[in-house]
């Protein structure tokens, strides 16, 4: 029975799309005008956006390539995107060549790319389902085929948590998924945030809010909680620079200048 | 041609440095910094070499630019920086040799040139391919989407043609735009012609109130959906009930585009609903309102009234039906009931319920007074009353109707069912055949206390509440009193000494006269055995009532001998009083009784003579030997009053007849000596009165005993 949720119903290309507006600040060609033209409005009011996806991407990646030298070879990807360089199957199959990746994204054009990129990559899946439905992304991610539910998962959920506006009760979402997976998990979260932030920073994000996909910025401690009594890994919760930087100089002068908390935590073994 | 090559490690690993850490600023890269840093470091020794080859070419500058793409450096300041650095300080870190040598400067400036071009052809193609990549993947989704449409709408379609339900749907001004099979056929139409309808030919007249005022609330937008039951007609005309269920469908902006409805035949369900009510509310028999409609009514009626209003209620009940049942058998009996039920219904022109058995009532709503109940309960027993001819049986019918009618104000359905079946009873204790009892809650208040006293008889008479008072019998010739009159009273703990009239038809209804009749018969003759020991002279007789029950026990004679053989009574002192009625109803075994009591020698006589009905040729073959004058005669007899001549007469005819008969006469009721002295002179034998002594306890008979000895006779 085909699921009646799975069916968008269409596909407005006259309206700009969050994945293909994160590809652009990346520097991909994976966009069209109407996104290009939101890029450079949010880039206008906040200057700093760019620099914060990139240091975005970056947690990710040495985030994923820690998990994966230590042993985790199973990853699900919620608000995937575009894929366009150094993705989470890149990284981490990159280390271990067996590691199996979920990508999972509420943008039909997003996903349908994701499956063109990914075309005969055996490792990997592209599932579309919306995290405000965890209960659906699981089911579907499980119907991929690819995850054993059974040993530890890293489920990543990079800068798409702060999509969720609180009516949407996003600490029910990550209970949920924290539920789903085995003792041993691994939770990745990047989560934009208020905290150390200059005031015409936060002028210009509630400006931003109003022309995009609005993000609701979060503090530390509403952050951690999201992870529930899982052990958060060091150094904690931290600006995302700060989260295990390979070299000194990847460390900027100002880490708190990206708006962004980074966080690793693992679900206890002893107390399930 | 330059000099053998001299490329300074230190000076490449500088620049590279420089390099990576001026592009890493402003682009994502999806390496680790020393990656880049290693990236770069090879691209400054690619150009580095490129620099010192011979033959020289510019093509390795094309290679750094198409991999600085692949690395994702696109960005136009990366590509700024890094010419300017190749043209800047690139010859004096890496080939410090070089620095000055003018054919090195010309060759970095066509590795410039060739790195721009290798830079830009790749990010032109790296673009291409991306947007290629995009466009397709858009193309596919919204394929997909269109798939999944056609898909669902596939779905759609085999749902909705092949669904039992009903479905249609129509256009906000009514035009049906499509209908399924089901929906045609339930109403007898091919799809086609449905399609050609309006919604609102399937209105009608005979819709229920407010159904159409629903349908364009819905076409307004003002409702979502309305689910009812509704009646169509099909095309041949004949009626289908539906459960129909009309949703809106709006547009984007909110106003109403379709209505889609959704129909389901429940002819059969609404058919069985009906008939299970029916049969839950009626009678099977007769076809009648049963039992729970009539209440149900009948709560309504007494819910609802006005302050003013009236309520009647008919009880009718058939006399001699279970004789009709056993004789004729219970078919019948159940065609009687048929007829029965078919007049009172037409007859009543109100609701007639059956409630069992050959019980019907009548509810007079908004009754007019008394006279229109009951004249209500007449027509319904003029209605019975026809013949009724059932094959070969001709049968003549009563019924007896017990009339409630009073104000709705403060009535109950329980009290004035009540009231209704009560006051039936005392139709049928009337003597029933055709007739009406009209409820009076005085009597009912009587009865109700009547009830009471006879419930609380026999724990009365094992408590001792019974005494036994004495009326003398005075002989009119001398003076003498003969004998005594044993009354009971009942010295009731609440309501005080009661005279025999309340108690004794209450212990003759319930039997329990059998044993009191045998206890004051006891205590009588205990009595008048002591004073035939105390006085044997006065030979006082001791004279007690018998109910007709008593003299029809089997047992009486026993009882009579045992009680004179306990008391040493003997026989001739000892009077029975019998009504005319315990004589004279029945014939047989009291008879017998009286002629086998009177061989004992009690003596017997009849009382209360000439209220009841005397067969006068059969009294004189009974064994009897005293009459008593019933009061009335008595009372009659007045000096002051010209009738009391009229009383005399008719008490001289009683006197002559009973000594013609050889009985004597006693009177009842002397009040006054002009009666005593009138009775004297007619003849009769002896009388008592209140002007010959109330009732009084056996002490005081002592008394005027012990007095009456005292003088000598003679």
């Amino acid at each position: 029975m085909e699921k009646p949720r799975a069916l968008p119903t269409e596909i407005d290309l006259s309206r700009p799309s969050a994945a293909r507006v994160y590809d652009y600040f990346l520097g991909g060609a994976h966009n069209f005008e109407i996104d290009r033209q939101l890029a450079e409005q949010i880039a206008a009011m906040t200057p700093n956006l760019a620099d914060t996806m990139r240091a975005g991407r970056a947690f990710l990646r040495r985030a994923v390539a820690e998990l994966a030298r230590g042993g985790i070879d199973q990853f699900l990807d919620i608000g995937s995107g575009i894929p366009t360089v150094g993705n989470v199957h890149e990284v981490a199959q990159g280390i271990n060549p067996q590691a199996r990746i979920v990508y999972v994204d509420v943008d039909p054009v997003a996903v349908a790319h994701s499956r063109s990129i990914l075309d005969g990559n055996e490792g990997t899946a592209v599932v579309q389902a919306d995290l405000r439905d965890p209960a659906y992304v699981l089911s579907e991610a499980r119907d991929a085929g690819l995850l054993d539910f059974s040993r530890p998962i890293a489920v990543l959920l990079a800068g798409v948590v702060h999509f969720v506006p609180d009516d949407d009760r996003p600490d029910e979402i990550l209970k949920t998924l924290r539920d789903a997976v085995a003792p041993g998990s691994y939770l990745v979260i990047s989560h934009s945030t208020y905290e150390d932030q200059p005031r015409e920073m936060l002028e210009a994000q509630k400006l931003s809010a109003k022309t995009a996909t609005e993000i609701t910025l979060r503090s530390r401690a509403q952050i951690a909680d999201y992870f529930g009594d899982w052990e958060l890994l060091e150094p904690g919760i931290v600006h995302m620079p700060l989260w295990r930087p390979e070299s000194p100089d990847d460390v900027d002068a100002q880490p708190e200048r990206f708006g962004a908390y980074g966080a690793v935590g693992r679900k206890p073994v002893t107390t399930g | 041609m330059l000099s053998a090559p001299d490329i300074s490690s230190a000076g490449a690993q500088r620049y590279a440095g420089r390099w990576a850490r001026a592009v890493a600023s402003g682009v994502f890269v999806p390496m680790s910094s020393d990656e880049v840093e290693r990236l770069l470091l090879a691209q400054t020794m690619a150009l580095a070499e490129a620099v010192v080859a011979e033959p020289f070419s510019p093509d390795a500058a094309l290679e750094v630019g198409r991999a600085m793409i692949a690395a994702n450096l696109t960005e136009p300041d990366v590509l700024d920086y890094s010419i300017g650095a190749l043209g800047g300080d690139f010859l004096a870190e890496v080939l410090p040799g070089l620095a000055v040598s003018s054919e090195a400067v010309e060759r970095v400036a066509r590795l410039q040139g060739a790195l721009s071009a290798g830079f830009a052809g790749a990010l032109r193609d790296r673009t291409f391919a991306q947007q290629e990549r995009i466009s397709r993947s858009a193309w596919t989704a919204r394929n997909d989407v269109e798939q999944a449409l056609r898909d669902s709408e596939a779905r759609f379609r085999a749902v909705f043609s092949s669904a039992a339900t009903g479905i249609g749907i129509a256009e906000t001004d009514g035009q049906i735009l499509d209908v399924n099979r089901a929906f045609a056929d339930l109403l007898g139409y091919s799809v086609e012609e449905m399609r050609a309808m309006n919604v609102a030919q399937l209105f009608y007249a005979d819709d229920a109130a407010g159904m159409w005022a629903l349908y364009t609330e819905l076409l307004s937008g003002m409702r979502e959906s309305v689910r009812l039951e509704k009646r169509y007609y099909r095309k041949d005309g004949t009626p289908v009930w539906v459960d129909l269920s009309v949703s809106l469908v709006r547009h984007d902006d909110g106003s109403p585009r379709f209505t889609v409805a959704m129909v389901q035949d429940i002819t059969e369900q609404s058919e069985l609903k009906e008939r299970l009510r029916f049969q839950a509310l009626h009678d099977p028999l007769t076809g009648l309102p049963n039992r729970t409609l009539f209440f149900e009514r009948l709560a309504a009626v007494l819910a609802d009234a006005g302050p003013d209003q009236r309520v009647g209620v008919c009880f009718l009940d058939l006399d001699g039906f279970k004789a009709i049942n056993d004789t004729l058998g219970h078919d019948v009996g159940d065609r009687l009931l048929v007829v029965v039920a078919r007049r009172l219904g037409e007859a009543a022109g109100h609701l007639v319920a059956r409630m069992g058995g050959d019980e019907f009532v009548i509810l007079v709503e908004d009754c007019a007074g008394t006279e229109h109940a009951v004249a209500v309960a007449e027509n319904a027993l003029t209605a019975v009353s026809e013949p009724v001819s059932l094959g070969a049986h001709q049968l003549a019918l009563s019924a007896c109707v017990g009339v409630v009618e009073r104000p709705v104000e403060g009535a109950t359905a329980t009290d004035l069912m009540k009231a209704a079946d009560a006051t039936l009873y005392w139709a049928k204790a009337e003597g029933g055949h055709g007739r009406w009892a009209l409820h009076d809650p005085a009597r009912a208040e009587r009865d109700l206390a009547n009830s009471a006293l006879a419930a609380a008889l026999p724990g009365a008479l094992a408590r001792g509440e019974f005494t036994v008072d004495y009326q003398p019998i005075v002989s009119l010739g001398d003076g003498v009193v003969r004998a005594v009159e044993a009354l009971v009273r009942w010295r009731h703990p609440t309501l005080g000494l009661l005279p025999p009239d309340r108690f004794i038809p209450l212990a003759e209804e319930t039997g329990l006269i059998v044993p009191l009749g045998r206890w004051v018969l006891e205590t009588a003759c205990a009595d008048a055995s002591r004073w035939l020991a105390e006085f044997p002279r006065a030979r006082l007789i001791v004279s007690v009532n018998l109910a007709a029950r008593q003299v029809a026990s089997p047992e009486i004679v026993d009882v009579v001998a045992e009680v004179l053989a306990h008391t040493g009574l003997p026989p001739d002192l000892l009077a029975l009083e019998l009504t005319e009625s315990a004589v004279f109803a029945t014939i047989g075994e009291p008879l017998r009784s009286l002629r086998r009591l009177a061989a004992t020698g009690v003596r017997l006589a009849i009382d209360d003579f000439g209220t009841g009905y005397s067969n006068l040729a059969y009294l004189r073959q009974l064994p009897i030997q005293a009459l008593k004058l019933a009061g009335p005669f008595v009372t009659d007899i007045r000096d002051d009053d010209p009738a009391g001549v009229v009383a005399e007469r008719v008490v001289d005819a009683l006197v002559r007849l009973t000594h013609a008969l050889g009985l004597s006469v006693t009177a009842e009721s002397v009040e006054t000596a002009h009666q005593a002295e009138r009775l004297r002179v007619l003849g009769c034998d002896a009388a008592q009165g209140r002007h010959f002594g109330c009732p009084v306890e056996a002490s005081a008979i002592t008394v005027r005993l012990r007095e009456a000895a005292e003088v000598p006779i003679g």
